[in-house]
């Protein structure tokens, strides 16, 4: 899992390996890092999901070796 | 093609690497570091990106503008890490055989950039530092 931006200061790591159970879903990883750490709920709404570098939708499931990311609004230019 | 540098970015050097003789316009764009944002006073930029990520991106851009203009000339370059006020932090070329496509597809090109490119930045100002956030995408995935 790969985080970035202020995503990235509030959990102080930028990757974090995590065992999942088969048939999680992107928003089903959100949600328990969610419940890991409160101080993430003013993200929620507003972070894109991406898994190996495309976005995907929230329902999508993971698979094993998968590099998930999750995106605040992007602001380059 | 599709770069994220730490390096001094140089839209000139890149413009004349792209043109060829079937072109008749270059169009480019530079985005700068503004030295104020809502009235104050910014100190420096601190960019960051998803490397992989921006550049397939960027990748996706070019396919875009090859579908709508026929133009494989594409080229966008962004600059990340610490940037102070005037250092220019993207770069975009396109060239094509007439000015309208070229003007067109830069435009274009900045603007997905900013709305599909995972790039942030965090201003820095003499109180304090925030990340700044682009819209939020509601639709479809984008």
């Amino acid at each position: 899992m790969r985080l970035f931006a202020a995503l990235r200061e509030v959990k102080g790591v930028d990757t974090i390996d995590v065992e999942l159970p088969l048939g999680t879903t992107v928003d089903g990883l959100w949600n328990q890092m969610l419940a890991e750490d409160e101080r993430l709920e003013r993200y929620s709404g507003a972070v894109s999901f991406a898994v190996n570098h495309d976005f995907v939708e929230k329902e999508a499931l993971l698979e094993p070796d998968d590099e998930v990311a999750f995106l605040p609004p992007v602001s380059g230019g | 093609m599709y770069e994220i540098v730490q390096d001094i970015l140089d839209v000139r050097t890149l413009a004349q690497q792209v043109a060829t003789e079937a072109d008749g316009a270059i169009a480019t764009f530079s985005g700068i570091v503004r030295g104020t944002n809502k009235g104050k006073k910014v100190l420096f930029l601190e960019y960051e990106a998803y490397s992989e990520m921006a550049i397939k991106m960027m990748a996706r851009i070019g396919a875009e503008v090859k579908e709508t203009w026929g133009l494989e000339s594409l080229r966008m370059q962004h600059r990340v890490g610490r940037l102070n006020v005037g250092e220019t932090s993207v770069v975009i070329v396109v060239t094509s055989p007439h000015r309208e496509d070229a003007f067109a597809a830069c435009q274009y090109a900045i603007n997905r950039l900013k709305r599909i490119v995972p790039i942030w930045k965090k201003e820095v100002f003499e109180d304090g530092e925030v990340w700044v956030e682009g819209p939020v995408e509601t639709a479809e995935v984008p």
